[in-house]
Formats: structure tokens, sequence, C-alpha cells
């Protein structure tokens, strides 16, 4: 391999993980920020001109803050579990693209760091090891709570899994392809939100129940479980937990937008590919926004109805979803874009109704208190 | 080429080295967790020989999905720490035996009968080797027979599981 290849490689991902460290101290003060207005709070504005160096200061407190180890915790596995949770939430945006070949100082660079055609697959892959994380802080805690936590959380990750894989299935479908480049590059002009609006909202509800976001955010519920996973963590070893959480927010942003909203693209992007990573992060706070609206409003879950919910409704779905969605592509192979627009449709309305009937089904009758 | 070599026995070391971790550790937990960095060794060698779709299926599926169950199960239960007593006398004696004849299997073929491997082939691999499409149409003409029996077969074991749940409810 080229040497030049290799440092230009490094440089990417160092400039990756810097921009994800980054955004996520600034994705908790956007959170503080939108949360306190949709309250009518002004939210903090103490440290730096309106609050802009809050991120720094919190960083600062958690550095410094006691490191406790509870005395019959597993030492190991207690230190290993927010490594093991931080890591993947890191690693994971590698296969997004941000853009096409720009050059830099005469240099031909591709803003795709992983161009590789199992992109969806390493996105499940290392999706799947985040579970381990969450698992081990449960329970290397020794703690009764946080192992409530842990087994909660490894079921409600497991469970959403499936309907999230569907989910991913579906813009693979339309594309033709695993790579994330590609699907970006199939939906210049048509984003595939507009052909399958149910297979989105299937794709964000499973991620957030991936990411343990609100309403899904039993793991850590605090009037059942204290704090859940991390309630024996403190300082940097929380604020590694932490990371992870909101590192995961970016990344299922970042997803979302290149599986359904265009990804980097947007208008001019081909004449100024530079445009591409702005479209990127734009489209990315959006998500987050979202996010942060839907903790703002809705309640939590509870424990039971969530998993019934991800079983009886979510996944029945999303798996119709997929079959009808190949049915349709089988029967015209020649089709893309707009010439799919009616025909998915159809399928969407028909995948909806279902969706009613099975929440009505699923969730309406007695249910089991577990 | 060296370097493959230095990767090769490095990810050796730690397949093997986790592997005797599992079967030495006393801690259930814990042996599965150095299952879990076998599985994850194992699929890097996958990457080495340049099978991206089979490498990131094994730790979505093995990693991440079976592993988990275990450890959930194995938490659920309570059943960390393992008992003192043997309960299989006769099984340490059994895996010896088995091992010695394995290796001597494997001294044999490696010494005796050695077979001279051509290594021409390796360099002109397609682009698509490996790849997803190739292994899913590969998967779906080729071996469609056997492919559909084993998801019948999964279904079977799924609905088995869910008729033997609802036996005792009635």
């Amino acid at each position: 391999m080229e040497s030049a290849l290799f440092w230009e490689w490094v440089i990417k991902s160092v400039v990756i993980l810097l921009i994800m460290l980054t955004g996520f101290a600034y994705v908790t003060f956007y959170e503080r920020k939108a949360l306190a207005r949709i309250q009518v709070r002004i939210g903090p504005n103490r440290a730096g001109p309106g609050g802009w160096l809050q991120p720094v200061a919190d960083g600062v407190k958690l550095i410094f803050k006691e490191e406790l180890i509870p005395a019959e915790a597993e030492k190991v596995t207690f230190v290993l579990a927010p490594i093991i949770t931080a890591v993947p939430a890191l690693i994971i945006t590698a296969v997004v693209p941000w853009g096409e070949t720009v050059s830099i100082f005469g240099r031909q660079v591709s803003l795709a760091l992983a161009n590789i055609n199992v992109g969806v697959l390493y996105i499940m892959a290392v999706a799947s090891i985040a579970v381990y994380g969450i698992v081990l802080a449960g329970w290397s805690s020794n703690n009764k709570y946080a192992m409530m936590g842990g087994l909660r959380a490894s079921a409600q990750m497991i469970s959403y899994e499936l309907a999230l894989g569907l989910a991913f299935a579906i813009p693979v479908l339309l594309s033709g392809s695993m790579n994330l480049l590609e699907i970006v590059q199939a939906q210049k002009g048509f984003w595939y939100i507009l052909l399958q609006p149910v297979g989105f909202v299937i794709f964000i509800i499973a991620s957030l129940a991936e990411v343990n976001r609100s309403p899904f955010d039993m793991p850590e519920a605090e009037q059942e479980l204290t704090a859940g996973y991390h309630t024996e963590y403190s300082g940097m070893k929380f604020a590694l937990f932490y990371m992870g959480e909101y590192i995961k927010m970016i990344a299922v942003s970042s997803f979302a937008a290149s599986f359904f909203f265009g990804g980097y693209s947007g208008p001019g992007v081909d004449r100024w590919p530079w445009l591409g990573p702005l479209y990127l992060l734009l489209k990315i706070a959006a998500m987050l926004f979202w996010m942060i609206w839907m903790r703002a409003t809705l309640p939590r879950f509870r424990y039971d109805r969530l998993m019934a919910f991800g079983w009886k409704v979510l996944f029945p779905v999303a798996f119709a979803d997929v079959l009808l969605t190949a049915v349709v592509l089988v029967l015209m192979p020649q089709a893309a874009g707009a010439a799919l627009f009616l025909p998915l449709l159809v399928v969407n309305a028909v995948v909806f109704v279902l969706a009613l009937a099975l929440l009505s089904m699923g969730l309406g009758g007695k249910q089991h208190v577990a | 080429m060296t370097l493959d070599v230095i990767l090769f026995f490095i990810l050796a070391l730690i397949a093997v080295a986790s592997a005797a971790g599992m079967l030495l550790s006393k801690n259930a937990v814990h042996a599965a967790l150095f299952l879990v960095v076998n599985f994850a060794t194992l699929a890097v060698f996958y990457l080495i020989l340049g099978g991206p779709f089979i490498s990131m299926a094994q730790i979505t599926v093995y990693t991440g999905a079976i592993m988990v169950l275990f450890l959930f199960v194995i938490m659920l239960l309570g059943v960390e720490k393992l008992r003192g007593e043997d309960k299989f006398p006769w099984q340490i004696p059994t895996a010896v035996v088995l091992a010695v004849a394995l290796l001597i299997e494997a001294g044999y073929f490696l010494f005796f009968r050695r077979v001279p491997v051509d290594m021409s082939g390796t360099a002109s691999l397609p682009e698509t080797f490996g790849g997803p499409q190739a292994i899913g149409s590969t998967l779906f003409t080729q071996y469609a027979l056997p492919v559909e029996i084993a998801g019948v077969l999964l279904l079977v074991a799924m609905v088995g599981v869910i008729v033997m749940t609802k036996w005792n409810e009635e």
C-alpha cells in the first residue's frame, strides 16, 4: 500500500473522531438548550457567552470527579464496560459517506472514509457489539438495580435489532447495494423517505430503542431502577457511557440521513463538493432535534408494553414492508426513483393499515403484567 | 506478505489464548466473554482471507446475537459461579484422548501427506469475491435447496419453542 494513502486514511479517521467528540459535547448542550426552550426555560447560560462553554465546564468537572469502584464489583469487567460502550459508538460512523471526491492541496480525496461493499452489515455488526457494554456494566456493578437495567437493555436491544435490521433492508433493496455511498447516490433527486415513509418510521422507532433514548430509555428508568446500568459509575467512566449514548444519537441520525434523506446530496453539491458535509450536518442536526423533541414530548413506555410493541407490532410490520417492497421490485425490475412511487405508495398504505390493526390487537387487549 | 504472517500469528495467539481462557475460567460470564473474543478473532481471520461478508455475518450472528443471549441466560438464572464438584468425571480423560488423536492426525497431514498448495490463484481473485452479491447469488442458485431446508428447520425450531411455552399455560 502506498504510504500517502495510509496517511490519508489516518488523517480522515482522526478528523471524523474529532468531529464525533466535539459533536458529542455540543449535542449535550443542544439537548439542554432545546429541552429548556420546550419547557419555557432558558437553559445553561452561565459558562461563556450564552452558555457556549458549558460542555467544557462539564468535561472538566467529570475529569476531576472521584472515581468509585464498589468493593464487591468485578473490577476488570467494571472498567471494561464503559470502554466497550464507547468504542463501537465511535467506529460505527466509519461507513457514512460525507461527500464525493474533493481536492485538497491538489490531491483527490474521497470524503467516504470506508467505502466498503458490506457497509450496512458493518453497521449491524458494530451495533450488536454495543449491547455488551451495557449488559456487562449492569452485571459487574453487583447491584440489583444495575443488574435489572442491564438485563432490560439486552432484552430490548436484541428485540429491536430485528426490526432495525429489516428497516436497513429497505434502502438496500431499493438501491441494490449494501454500500452506503451507492445507497446515497441512488437517491439523487428522489429520496427514499418519499418511497418508503413507513419504512422510515420503522427505522426511527427501532433506532430510538437501539440507542436507549426516551421514550425507550427503560434501562435507566429512574423511578424504577435509580439509574439502571450506570448506577454505580462516576467520573470519567460515567462520562464514557454518556458519550456513548450521544455519539450513538449522532450515528443513528447520520444513518437516517444517508438511508432516507439522500445523505450528503443536495442542490449544487455536484459543482461544489464541499457542500456535501454541510448538507449532511444539517440533516443530522434536524434528526437530533427530532430525537430531543420526542424526549420532551413522550412519557416512557411500560416495560411489558415495550416488548409487546417490539415483537407483536414493529417486527411483523417491518417484515411485511420488506416482503411487499421486494415483490414490487421483482415485478418492476427496470423501475427506479419516481417510477416506483405509486406502487410503493400502495405497499405503504397496506402496511400502515396492518400496523394499525396490529396495534389495536397487540396492545389494546388484556395485558399480562410481568 | 510478511505483514500478513505477523498479523496471523498475533491473531492465532489471541484465538488460542481466549479459547483456553474460556475452558479454564471458573466464572460462566468470563467464559462467555472469552468465547466472544474468540469469535471476534475468527471474524478478523475471515477479513484477512478476503471474505468481508462472512466476517460481518460472523460478528452479527455469533458475537452479537447468540453470545448476548448466552450472557442473558447466565445472568437471568444467576449461575455465574461454577460449582466445585465435577459432575462428569470421565470428561477430562476423554477430552485429553480426543485432543491427542486430533493432534496426531493434524501432524500426520502436515508432515507426511504434504500437498503442495497452489498459491498462484490467490493473486487474481475477482473484485467481488466474497461480497454480498456474489454470496447471495451463489446461495440462491447453486445452493438453493440447502438454504431452503435450513430455513424450514429454523422455522420448525421456532414454532416448537412457541408450542412448548404455550403448553404450560393450559
